[in-house]
């Protein structure tokens, strides 16, 4: 069969919005407040994790500001702690956990397998106020002075030694992980009991299959955060030692328990990115993913390995040569089904016909990106590198690789994917694809330089260094700002369009899952009448038949 | 609601998301598996901790745990499995429509509910008269020489003596979540009794019993664990 026969976008020209949708079907501020609508929550989401999303990055420009010069002149030390920790804290917390799933998930995964919303619609709506409450917790912190203890709470420096708001932030990340609990919680019960006639799971989008491995990975390792938070309060509040060396008490437990939760945190974030990526590449190659099964199984594989690697990030915190030696083997283990996903993605793009409408280069630069983070992960994971390199430049250059190419990009995709679904609208594609290159030269300019600098030993976390790195430090800086200016386009662009953007039609780019078959916006019920999965996941033959039959009735 | 087509009695509980009574009722008690799943980890990162420390500092372990007034522990066990039970009648009860049954069971679940809080709070009480209380008023005197409070145990050296504090903090951590688990149990046992009266569970609609009943079972085998793992290892009689 050839691909390209089945290619025709539709005529968007003659598209109609819909008189009726989720978004105009009830109306004033109450009506969202209290919604049970699991649409509405996505969208009172996305627009809070855009705030926050945006305060993180102020406080990264404050950082990548101060480090334009190699001397402490902008802020004196202790408050570039303060920045760096913020800067940590909300972007790990209240931005890249929450991202994909609590926006794109919240809104698309009950479409997906045909169901009315999501099983319980009322924890939904809580956990965004859970969110809600822990991310102005988090604020609250930072209006009262600030927190300096790094976004990893590291005990006894948060229990005893600072004097900073650790108990406010602390209780804010508590707090925001129920959101996180609850969402995950939500997800793995309605792909299990929600899911319309039809549907099998290996009929599941791999979008839906990503975020059952991430809902898993959020309903284990939260509570075990949460308790090691709960222990930090009780210990700073009461002064005693659980964590504190001179008291008896031990950093490592910390170190333990928070790594437990944190490790397989990374892939709480990337997985539903992972996700994005799958749905994009086979929409606009026009394939089904290569290898749908080793895809969606690689997910769960992740999901289970990825609570077995945490110690790799206490290599050099004196834990025994004999289980640092396990780790790194097990740490390599964990490469293995990310790399059969980027293989998979590569093959499937090779066998089809692929056009690069704007989700689908956010997905390049998402693939791209992440290969270079997960090879430099490879690095740190083998035992002899990571002690010369760890908390170096090379740290925070990888772990943004990962997170900020990776999931980010994967973020920006996934807005861009389905922003006509949501919105019903298209936005301007020159410019969108102007701000995703934007991106991905701001990007590379920003932390390429980063790999360099700690290759060349500039230690992370310090508000002054050595004169002599100051070139690559400028570079990085000037990246930062064309980086900026590509994350704040879109936010102009997609602005614009709610307004005057093209109306967008059910099916724009001619995708497979049933979100697109239904009207965009979706109604209020997503179907007015249980749908009927009868074809795999993306079956364009399926499609192209559907849509020469819906032609001949038209006409 | 478009529901009027299934043959099955539409509740006035049905949530109009869910195609059918059935698939409500199955998804409401998978939540709450999970949701105990959540608890087993959250509890789990305590447990952990606590057979570290036990590990390392044994001698100072196993004599704190030696002070905690067993009496009371295993009274509150009892208390708690005999609890459980009622609870377990209470689903019963809902199960085959029996109002009066279900408001009793409920109100006898909460009773002694209170009564293992009561006895909770008085253990409580002790170990703030003992000054065994994690923090600045925390002594030891009692570990360096026992003796002197007419205590046949091994003097601990001073040193050791300390870690008995960490003791004292995982063991008010422990039972202080565990306590705070039952305390909201009971608030939410006083709403069902309330909606109990009113005949809303026992119309054929049982969910929110089952589920509570899941909740308050968790709580009972959680207690299970802290029982022997804090008060009875390496038990010798006290004299
Ligand atoms: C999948 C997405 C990933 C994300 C989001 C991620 C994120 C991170 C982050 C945030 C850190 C910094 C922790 C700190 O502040 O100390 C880190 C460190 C590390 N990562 Fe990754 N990572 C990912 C994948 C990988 C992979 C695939 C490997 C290895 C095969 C790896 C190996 C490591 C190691 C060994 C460290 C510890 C470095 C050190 O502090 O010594 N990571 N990662
Ligand atoms: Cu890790």
């Amino acid at each position: 069969m050839s691909a390209q026969t089945i290619v025709s976008l539709p005529d968007q020209s003659t598209a109609k919005m819909p008189k009726r949708h989720y978004i105009n079907n009830e109306h004033g501020l109450l009506s969202w407040l209290l919604t049970g609508d699991h649409k509405r929550i996505a969208i009172l989401y996305l627009i809070s994790i855009t705030f926050f999303f945006f305060i993180g990055g102020a406080f990264a420009g404050l950082i990548r500001l101060e480090l334009l010069t190699p001397q402490s002149d902008l802020v004196a030390a202790d408050t570039y702690n303060k920045f760096f920790t913020m800067h940590g804290i909300i972007m790990i917390f209240l931005f890249l956990v929450p991202s994909v799933p609590a926006t794109l998930g919240n809104f698309l995964i009950p479409i997906m397998l045909g169901a009315k919303d999501l099983a319980f619609p009322k924890i939904n709506l809580l956990s965004w106020y859970l969110y809600l409450a822990g991310g102005i917790f988090t604020l609250t912190a930072l209006v009262l002075g600030g927190v300096d203890t790094g976004w990893t709470f590291t005990t006894p420096l948060s229990t005893h030694y600072l004097n900073t708001h650790v108990i406010t932030t602390a209780l804010g990340i508590f707090v925001a992980g129920f959101s996180s609990i609850f969402t995950g919680l939500n997800f793995i019960v309605t792909i299990h009991r929600m899911r319309c006639p039809g549907m099998t799971w290996f009929k599941m989008p791999l979008f839906v299959w990503s975020h059952y491995a991430a809902s898993l990975l959020m309903v284990l390792g939260t509570p075990v955060l949460a308790i090691a938070l709960v222990l930090v309060l009780l210990e700073r509040l009461f002064g005693i030692g659980v964590f504190d060396p001179t008291k008896g008490g031990d950093p490592l437990l910390f170190q333990h328990l928070f790594w437990f939760y944190s490790h397989p945190a990374v892939y709480i974030m990337i997985l539903p990115g992972m996700g994005v990526i799958s749905e994009v590449i086979a929409t606009f190659s026009r394939k089904r993913v290569f290898g749908y099964s080793a895809v969606a199984f690689s997910s769960v594989a992740i999901a289970l390995f990825g609570f077995f690697v945490w110690e790799h990030h206490m290599f050099i915190m004196g834990v025994s040569n004999y289980s640092a030696l396990v780790f790194s083997l097990l740490t390599m283990l964990v490469a293995v089904p990310s790399a059969i996903k980027v293989f998979n993605w590569s093959f499937t793009l090779q066998k089809g016909s692929i056009t690069f409408e704007t989700p689908m280069l956010y997905a390049f630069a998402f693939i791209g990106l992440f290969t270079i983070g997960g090879l430099t992960g490879v690095f740190l994971g083998a035992l002899g590198m990571d002690i010369h390199l760890t908390e170096t430049y090379f740290i925070v250059a990888h772990f943004h690789y990962v997170m900020v190419g990776g999931m980010l990009m994967a973020f920006l995709a996934g807005i861009h994917f389905w922003w006509p679904k949501m919105t019903g609208r298209m936005y301007p594609e020159s410019l969108s694809k102007l701000s995703a290159v934007t991106s991905f030269i701001g990007f590379n300019l920003t932390f390429m330089p980063q790999f360099i600098l700690g290759y060349l030993g500039m230690p992370r976390r310090y508000a002054a260094y050595p004169p002599e790195f100051q070139v690559l430090n400028v570079l990085s800086t000037a990246g930062a700002t064309v980086l900026g200016v590509g994350f704040l386009l879109p936010l102009l662009y997609l602005g614009w369009s709610l307004k005057y953007g093209a109306i967008a039609g059910n099916n724009p780019w001619q995708a497979t899952g049933l979100e697109w078959q239904i009207q965009s916006p979706p109604p209020t019920e997503n179907f007015l009448e249980t749908p009927i999965m009868d074809h795999e996941a993306y079956d364009y033959e399926w499609l192209a038949n559907k849509t020469k039959h819906e032609v001949t009735t038209v006409g | 609601m478009g529901h009027e087509e299934h043959e099955h009695v539409v509740l006035p509980q049905h949530r109009h998301h869910f195609e059918t009574e059935e698939q409500q009722r199955e998804a409401g008690s998978f939540g709450m598996w999970l949701f105990l799943l959540t608890e087993i980890m959250f509890f789990g990162g305590m447990f952990f901790s606590y057979l570290l420390y036990r590990n390392w500092y044994y001698p100072a372990f196993a004599t704190a745990s030696n002070t905690l007034n067993i009496w009371e522990g295993a009274i509150n066990t009892a208390v708690l499995i005999t609890s459980g039970f009622c609870m377990a009648l209470g689903v019963y009860a809902a199960e085959v429509r029996k109002k009066g049954m279900l408001v009793t069971t409920l109100i006898l679940t909460t009773v002694f509910g209170l009564i293992f809080l009561g006895i909770k709070y008085d253990e409580y009480h002790e170990k703030y008269e003992l000054h065994h209380i994690p923090g600045n008023s925390f002594s030891v005197a009692q570990f360096v020489n026992p003796h002197a409070y007419g205590i046949q145990e091994e003097p601990l050296a001073p040193d050791m003596a300390q870690r008995t504090q960490i003791f004292f903090f995982l063991y008010f951590a422990m039972t202080g979540m565990h306590a705070l688990h039952m305390i909201i149990g009971i608030a939410l046992l006083l709403w069902l009794i309330k909606r109990a009266q009113r005949g809303d569970f026992t119309n054929g609609y049982v969910a929110p019993i089952e589920n509570f009943g899941l909740y308050w079972h968790f709580v009972d085998i959680v207690w299970l664990f802290l029982f022997p793992l804090l008060y009875l290892i390496n038990r010798h009689p006290l004299h």
